[in-house]
C-alpha cells in the first residue's frame, strides 16, 4: 500500500503549528479579550461585577444576540443581511399590534411577516441571482418604509398592554430577563443545527465554495434562501422581544443595528467571505460590544460618542488582526 | 467508420442517443451517440471546442440536451441538475478539485449524505470511521479530520474520487484528472482506476496526455466540431491516426509538420542579458542560478511542483525572494517587485490566463495597452492616437482575430487572448520574455501560431524562457533545457542532448 | 485548421432588455419628467428645478467618489461619517476664511480616506468591514470634536457657498457640475482611470501587469473621502449650521443606490460617471414627485427600494459576466 502523506505538500509541521495557532486565535480571540475586559472591569469598577450589572449586560445583549445568530447563518454562506435593523423595528411594531390577540398573536404575527420578508430577499438572492448587499439594502429601505407606513409615518407608537406579552419581555427568573433565556435557546438550537445537521454542513459548504457545492449536488439555492429566512425570523423575534421588554413597538428602533450585528459576527471570528465561523464566536462578539459599552458607562464622565469611537476602533483592530491571521493560515 | 461499435459482453450502463445542444444558436453538440458498458474505460478525445466538455456536462446534468436522450441501464433518464445524475450513479471528477477546502476530508466525502444517528443528528464518529475505511481501500492514510486545504493536491484529488465512487457510482467521468498531479500521484490514481474497473464501474476518461489514454483506456470516442467522428478500440488505433482524427488533418501532414511549429532553435553566443544567481525562497526554490542570452529560447523542464513556475515568478518579481537576485545587462533588479522587473525589461506571461492575465471586462485595446499605458499617455492623460499606433500594429502582426479593437477580450478564443497577452508585453519592448505554459488550453491552430511567434521573437533577439508541461514543446522550442527537481537545478541539456528521450530520462531520473 | 476563432457575442437577452440595461436610468428620468409635465403643476418651474438640483448636490458628490470605489470592487460606508467630520471641523477654522476652512475639511476627509485605503490596500481588509469600522468611529469622533453640539455657522463666505448663485445657478450646483466633469475625465481619459477599472476587473491581472495596484486603491479611497468632505462642507453651508449628529446619515446608502441605478456594477470593473449623475437625479426626482403628490415619506422609501431592485435585476446579467 502506498501511503500518500502530505508531507511534501503545501504544509510543513512548523507551518501547520503556526496555522493552527492562528486558527485558534481567530476562533477564540474575542472570548480571550472578553475575559480580559471582564477582569479589568471587575478590578477597576466596584459596580461592574455585580449580579444586577451582569444581568443588565445580558439583557442588553440578548436582542443583538438573536439578530447576530441569524446574521451568522447568512455570513457563513458568504452573504450579508443589511435589512435586520428595519426588520427588527417591523417585528416590534407587529408584535405590538399582534399583542391584542395575546401572546400567540404577539409572536406569530411578527415572525411570519418577517420570515416572509426574509423569504422574499432570499428568493431574489438565491433564485434571481442578485447580490445580497443590494437586495438587503433595498430591504433596509423598503422595510423601514413599511414600518413608517404602518405607524402613520412613525408618529404613532403602538403600545403593548397584554400582561402576558409584557411579562415575556420584563419577567425575570433568577434575576434574569426572559429574552436572555430565549437568546440562549436560539444560540443552542442554532449551534446544533450548524454543527450537527446536514443543512448546517451545507451552509458551511456553500460559503466555503459555492461552485464545488453545486457540483457535489448540494441544494445551493435552497441553502441560500433558507439563511435569509432564518435571519428575517431572528430579527423579527428580537424585535418582538424588544417591544415586549419596552411594552411598545417603537417604529424608530434598530437604525444601524445591522452594523452592530455584522461587527459582532466578524469580531466573533466568522469569516465575512463565508465557510468558517460559529455562533459561540458571535456570542463572544456581542458580549464584547456590550461589555465595552458598559465599561464606558461605568467611567461615567465619558460621553456616548466615546463608545462609538472605541467600538469602531476596536472593530478596525479586530479585522486587521483577523486579516493578518487569515493570511498566516493562507485561507 | 462512425458506427463501429465494440461488440461487448457487458450491457450498456450509460447511453446517449442523438444528443444535440446549442448555445445561443451555436451548435456545440450535434446528434452525438455514445455507448458505455459496465467495466469499460472509454477515452473521450477531441481538441478544444470539439464538444467534450459540453458532452460531459450533458451526461452529468449540468446542461440539458435540446434533442436526443440519455439512457441509464437501458431506460430513458433525465438529469435536471447534477444531483439527479449523482443519484442515478453518474459521478464526476473535475480537473480542478471541486471540494470545499475549509472543510475536513471526511466532511467533504460525506457532504449532503452524512451518516445520522437516532435523533437525526450527524454521527461524526461513524463518519470519520467510514471515511478512514473508504480511503484505506485506495491505500490512502490521512487524518480525515484535517481541513482538505492542508493536503497535497494529489490527495485532494483522491478524496474527490473516493467521494464520487462512494455514492454508489456505476459511471465515473474523469475530466483531466491528472493535470495537477505529480507522477507518483498519477500512479496511485491509475491503480484506483484499476480497482474501480474490477468492480464493474465504467469510466469515461478525458485527457490530453496520450500516454495516459493508452494506458488506462480500452475504447475511444473521438469528437470533432460537436460530432462523433470515430468510435473504436484504442489498442488497434495508432497514435498518429488518433491525432489526425482529432485535428481533422491527414496523417502525412501531421507527421511532416512535426508536433509543434518550432523551427530548429539556435544556441546563441552573445553575452547574457539576464543573469540570475542563487534564487531561493523557502519551500519553493533553492539556489537556482541561470543566464540567458539574447535570441535564445531556454526551456525550463521539470515535473509539476519542481519549481519551474516559481522560478519564473522569482525572475519576474511576482514572488519575493529570500536570497539571490537578478541582473539585466549587469544592472541588478530590485527583487519582489513586478514594476521594477518590467522596467528592467523582464516580463512574464502567467500560467492562468483567465485569472491572472486578461482583464475580462476591458476591450482588446485596453488589455494590450494595460502595462504600457503610462508610456502611451501625455501628462497622465491617455492618448488614443498613441494607443492605436501600438494596438493596430500588434493586432496585425500577431494576427489577433478581432471584430474591432473595442471588442471585449473575454469574447475572444483562448488562443487570441494569449496573443493579446503577448502583445501587452511586446508593447513594453522587453528584453526577457518568460512564458509559463503559453499554449495551454488553446486550440491546435492557435497553438502553432503562438509557437511560431515565440520562434520569431527569439530570432529578433528577444531572450525567452519557456515553461511547458508538453515535452515536445520544450524539446522542439528550446536551444537548451534546464531541468529542475525539488526546487533546484538537476541538470542542463544542451545542443544535441536536447531531445525527448534525454528530457524524459532527466525527468524520470528526478521522479524516482 | 485555423478556424475563425472570433467567438460571437452571445445575444442572451432580447434587444429591448439590452437597451434598458444601457439607458434604463435615462429612460426612467424621461418618463418621470413626462409624468410630472402632465400631472404635477409647477414641476417644470425654474425654481423647482433649481431646488431639486441644490438638493441632489451632496448625494451626487458623494456618489461620484463612491462610483470610483465601487469600480475597484470596493465599497465605502464611511462617507456619511466623513461628512459629519468635515462639518465638525468647520466651526473650528471658519474664522480663517473660506479657503482654509475648505482645505482643512477636505484634509480631514483625505486622512480618513488614507485610513480606509491603507486598511484595504496594504493590509487587505475587506472594504465593507474596514469602512464600517471607520464609519462607526468617525461619527463618534465628529460628535466628540463638536462636543455633541450643533453650532451655527455665520461666516458669509461659507453661507454663500450654500445659498448664493451666479447667473441664476447656485454655487453648489456649479461645484457639483465641475466635479462631475473632472471625475468623468479622470475615469475615461486618464491613465489612472484605466488602471482603476483594470483593478476592479481583475486585481491579480493588474498586479501581474505591473500596475501600482496598492497606490491606486489608496488614492481611490482618499478621493472618495475627500469628495465626501466637500459634500459635508456644502451640506453645512446650506444648513447654516454644523450638525455632526445627523449630517450625512445614511447617505452611503443613497450614494450606493445612485451609483448602482446608474449602471455601475457592484462587482467592479466599470465606472459610469454620467450614469451616476443620472442615478442621483432620478432618485431626487422620484422623491420630489412623491412629495409633490403628498405621498408619505414611508412610501417614497418603499419606492426607492423597488427601484433599486428593478435596476439591479435588469443589470444582473451584466455583472455575472465576471
Amino acid at each position: 500500500m502506498t501511503t500518500l502523506e502530505p508531507a511534501a505538500g503545501p504544509t510543513t509541521d512548523r507551518q501547520a503549528a503556526r496555522e493552527r495557532i492562528a486558527g485558534l486565535l481567530q476562533s477564540y480571540g474575542a472570548a480571550i479579550v472578553l475575559v480580559i475586559l471582564l477582569v479589568v472591569g471587575a478590578v477597576g469598577f466596584p459596580t461592574f461585577a455585580t449580579p444586577s450589572n451582569f444581568s443588565n449586560i445580558l439583557t442588553q445583549s440578548s436582542f443583538l444576540l438573536i439578530v447576530g445568530a441569524g446574521m451568522t447563518f447568512v455570513i457563513l454562506t458568504g452573504g450579508i443581511d443589511l435589512s435586520v435593523g428595519s426588520v427588527f423595528a417591523l417585528g416590534g411594531v407587529l408584535a405590538a399590534y399582534g399583542s391584542t390577540f395575546g401572546l400567540l398573536g404577539a409572536l406569530l404575527f411578527p415572525l411570519v411577516v418577517c420570515g416572509l420578508i426574509g423569504a422574499l430577499q432570499g428568493f431574489l438572492i438565491a433564485h434571481a441571482g442578485m447580490a445580497p448587499f443590494i437586495v438587503t439594502l433595498a430591504g433596509l429601505l423598503g422595510v423601514r418604509g413599511l414600518v413608517l407606513a404602518t405607524t402613520d409615518g412613525g408618529s404613532t407608537t403602538p403600545l403593548i398592554t397584554d400582561p402576558v406579552v409584557v411579562a415575556l419581555g420584563q419577567g425575570q427568573v433568577l434575576g434574569i430577563h426572559w429574552p436572555v433565556f430565549i437568546a440562549v435557546v436560539v444560540i443552542v438550537v442554532g449551534s446544533v443545527l450548524l454543527a450537527r445537521t446536514r443543512g448546517g454542513q451545507s451552509i458551511y459548504a456553500v460559503g466555503g465554495s459555492e461552485s464545488a457545492s453545486t457540483l457535489m449536488g448540494l441544494p445551493v439555492a435552497r441553502v441560500k434562501f433558507t439563511v435569509y429566512v432564518v435571519s428575517g425570523v431572528c430579527a423579527g423575534l428580537a424585535g418582538a422581544l424588544n417591544a415586549a421588554y419596552s411594552s411598545s413597538g417603537v417604529p424608530t428602533v434598530g437604525v444601524g443595528l445591522e452594523l452592530n450585528a455584522i461587527s459582532a459576527v466578524v469580531i466573533g471570528g466568522t469569516l465575512l467571505v463565508g465557510g468558517r465561523g460559529n455562533l459561540i464566536g458571535t456570542v463572544a462578539g456581542v458580549l464584547l460590544l456590550s461589555v465595552i459599552q458598559n465599561l464606558i458607562n461605568q467611567v461615567g464622565t465619558l460621553s456616548s460618542s466615546v463608545q462609538a469611537v472605541v467600538s469602531g476602533a476596536f472593530l478596525a483592530i479586530v479585522v486587521i488582526i483577523q486579516t493578518v491571521l487569515s493570511r498566516t493560515q493562507r485561507l | 467508420m462512425t458506427d463501429a461499435r465494440i461488440p461487448g459482453l457487458e450491457p450498456p450502463v450509460l447511453e446517449a442517443r442523438g444528443v444535440t445542444k446549442r448555445f445561443a444558436g451555436v451548435t456545440a453538440l450535434s446528434g452525438v451517440d455514445l455507448v458505455l458498458r459496465a467495466g469499460e474505460s472509454m477515452a473521450l478525445m477531441g481538441e478544444n471546442g470539439a464538444g467534450k466538455s459540453t458532452l460531459i456536462k450533458v451526461l452529468t446534468g449540468v446542461h440539458q440536451p435540446e434533442e436526443g436522450e440519455l439512457l441509464l441501464d437501458g431506460r430513458p433518464a433525465t438529469f435536471a441538475r447534477p444531483l439527479d445524475a449523482q443519484k442515478a450513479g453518474v459521478s464526476t471528477i473535475y480537473q480542478e478539485v471541486n471540494l470545499v477546502p475549509l472543510m475536513s476530508v471526511a466532511q467533504n466525502i460525506y457532504l449532503g449524505r452524512e451518516p445520522r444517528g437516532q435523533v437525526g443528528l450527524i454521527d461524526f464518529r461513524r463518519m470519520y470511521a467510514d471515511a478512514r475505511a473508504l480511503l484505506a481501500e485506495y491505500g490512502i492514510q490521512v487524518d480525515v479530520r484535517r481541513p482538505l486545504r492542508t493536503l497535497a493536491l494529489g490527495v485532494q484529488q483522491m478524496v474527490a474520487l473516493a467521494r464520487a465512487v462512494s455514492i454508489n457510482a456505476n459511471v465515473v467521468i474523469m475530466d483531466e484528472p491528472t493535470s495537477s498531479l505529480e507522477a507518483r500521484e498519477v500512479e496511485t490514481l491509475f491503480r484506483v482506476i484499476g480497482l474501480l474497473r474490477e468492480r464493474g464501474i465504467a469510466i469515461i476518461y478525458v485527457s490530453h496526455r496520450m500516454d495516459e489514454i493508452y494506458r488506462v483506456c480500452d475504447t475511444v470516442t473521438v469528437l470533432r466540431d460537436g460530432r462523433v467522428v470515430h468510435v473504436g478500440s484504442l489498442s488497434e488505433l495508432p497514435r498518429v491516426e488518433l491525432v489526425s482524427m482529432m485535428l481533422g488533418r491527414s496523417v502525412e501532414k501531421v507527421e511532416r509538420g512535426g508536433v509543434t511549429a518550432f523551427r530548429a532553435a539556435n544556441e546563441s553566443d552573445a553575452p547574457p542579458v539576464l543573469v540570475a544567481t542563487d534564487l531561493s525562497r523557502k519551500h519553493q526554490i533553492d539556489g537556482i542560478s541561470l543566464s540567458i542570452r539574447p535570441g535564445e529560447v531556454v526551456g525550463l523542464g521539470g515535473l509539476l511542483g519542481s519549481g519551474r513556475s516559481e522560478t519564473l515568478k522569482g525572475l519576474s518579481g511576482v514572488m519575493q525572494l529570500d536570497r539571490g537576485g537578478v541582473t539585466i545587462d549587469g544592472k541588478s533588479v530590485r527583487s519582489g517587485s513586478v514594476p521594477a522587473a518590467i522596467r528592467a525589461g523582464i516580463v512574464m506571461l502567467p500560467e492562468d490566463r483567465k485569472a491572472e492575465g486578461i482583464v475580462p471586462n476591458l476591450s482588446v485595446r485596453d488589455n494590450i495597452v494595460l502595462a504600457a499605458l503610462p508610456k502611451l499617455s501625455r501628462g497622465g492623460f491617455t492618448s488614443r492616437r498613441k494607443q492605436d499606433a501600438v494596438v493596430d500594429v500588434f493586432i496585425k502582426r500577431l494576427h489577433i482575430k478581432v471584430s474591432s479593437p473595442d471588442q471585449l477580450v473575454s469574447e475572444l478564443s483562448g488562443g487570441n487572448q494569449q496573443k493579446v497577452m503577448i502583445a501587452r508585453w511586446l508593447a513594453m519592448t522587453p528584453k526577457v520574455l518568460l512564458l509559463d505554459e503559453p499554449t495551454r488550453g488553446i486550440d491546435v491552430g492557435a497553438k502553432a501560431e503562438v509557437q511560431a511567434l515565440i520562434d520569431e521573437l527569439a530570432h529578433e533577439g528577444l531572450a525567452i524562457v519557456l515553461v511547458s508541461s508538453e515535452v515536445e514543446e520544450v524539446v522542439e522550442g528550446s536551444a537548451r533545457v534546464i531541468v529542475l527537481r525539488d526546487g533546484s537545478i538537476e541538470t542542463e541539456l544542451r545542443g544535441d542532448q536536447v531531445d525527448e528521450s534525454a528530457l524524459l530520462a532527466a525527468l524520470a531520473g528526478s521522479a524516482s | 485548421m485555423t478556424q475563425a476563432t472570433v467567438s460571437l457575442r452571445v445575444p442572451s437577452r432580447s434587444a429591448v432588455l439590452g437597451v434598458f440595461q444601457k439607458y434604463g436610468v435615462y429612460i426612467a428620468i424621461v418618463l418621470l419628467l413626462l409624468y410630472n409635465l402632465v400631472f404635477t403643476p409647477n414641476f417644470f418651474a425654474v425654481d423647482n428645478f433649481r431646488t431639486q438640483f441644490v438638493q441632489v448636490v451632496p448625494v451626487l458628490i458623494v456618489a461620484l467618489g463612491m462610483a470610483l470605489v465601487i469600480g475597484t470592487e470596493g465599497i465605502d460606508l464611511s462617507v456619511g461619517a466623513v461628512m459629519a467630520l468635515a462639518a465638525a471641523v468647520i466651526p473650528l477654522y471658519v474664522g480663517y476664511g473660506l479657503v482654509p476652512t475648505l482645505l482643512i475639511a477636505i484634509g480631514v476627509g483625505a486622512v480618513i480616506g488614507l485610513l480606509n485605503g491603507s486598511m484595504v490596500a496594504f493590509i487587505g481588509v475587506q472594504p465593507i468591514v474596514a469602512t464600517l469600522a471607520v464609519m462607526v468611529a468617525g461619527r463618534g469622533l465628529a460628535l466628540l470634536i463638536a462636543n455633541e453640539q450643533l453650532k451655527s455657522v455665520t461666516s458669509p463666505e461659507v453661507l454663500a457657498l450654500g445659498r448664493d448663485s451666479v447667473l441664476g445657478i447656485p454655487y453648489s450646483v456649479l461645484i457639483a457640475a465641475v466635479l462631475v466633469g473632472v471625475v468623468a475625465i479622470l475615469v475615461n481619459r486618464t491613465t489612472f482611470g484605466k488602471q482603476l477599472i483594470a483593478i476592479g476587473g481583475s486585481r491579480r491581472a493588474a498586479e501581474l501587469a505591473g500596475l501600482p495596484v496598492k497606490r491606486i486603491l489608496l488614492i481611490v479611497y482618499v478621493l472618495c473621502a475627500s469628495l465626501a468632505a466637500v459634500a459635508g462642507v456644502i451640506g453645512t453651508a446650506r444648513l447654516g449650521a454644523s450638525v455632526p449628529s445627523t449630517l450625512g446619515n445614511l447617505i452611503e446608502l443613497s450614494a450606493i443606490t445612485a451609483v448602482v441605478v446608474g449602471g455601475t456594477p457592484l462587482s467592479g470593473g466599470q465606472v459610469k460617471v454620467l450614469g451616476t449623475l443620472a442615478g442621483a437625479v432620478l432618485l431626487q426626482f422620484i422623491s420630489a414627485t412623491l412629495i409633490k403628490h403628498n405621498v408619505p415619506d414611508a412610501y417614497s422609501q418603499i419606492a426607492q427600494a423597488i427601484i433599486i431592485l428593478v435596476a439591479v435585476y435588469i443589470q444582473r446579467g451584466k455583472a455575472r459576466v465576471k
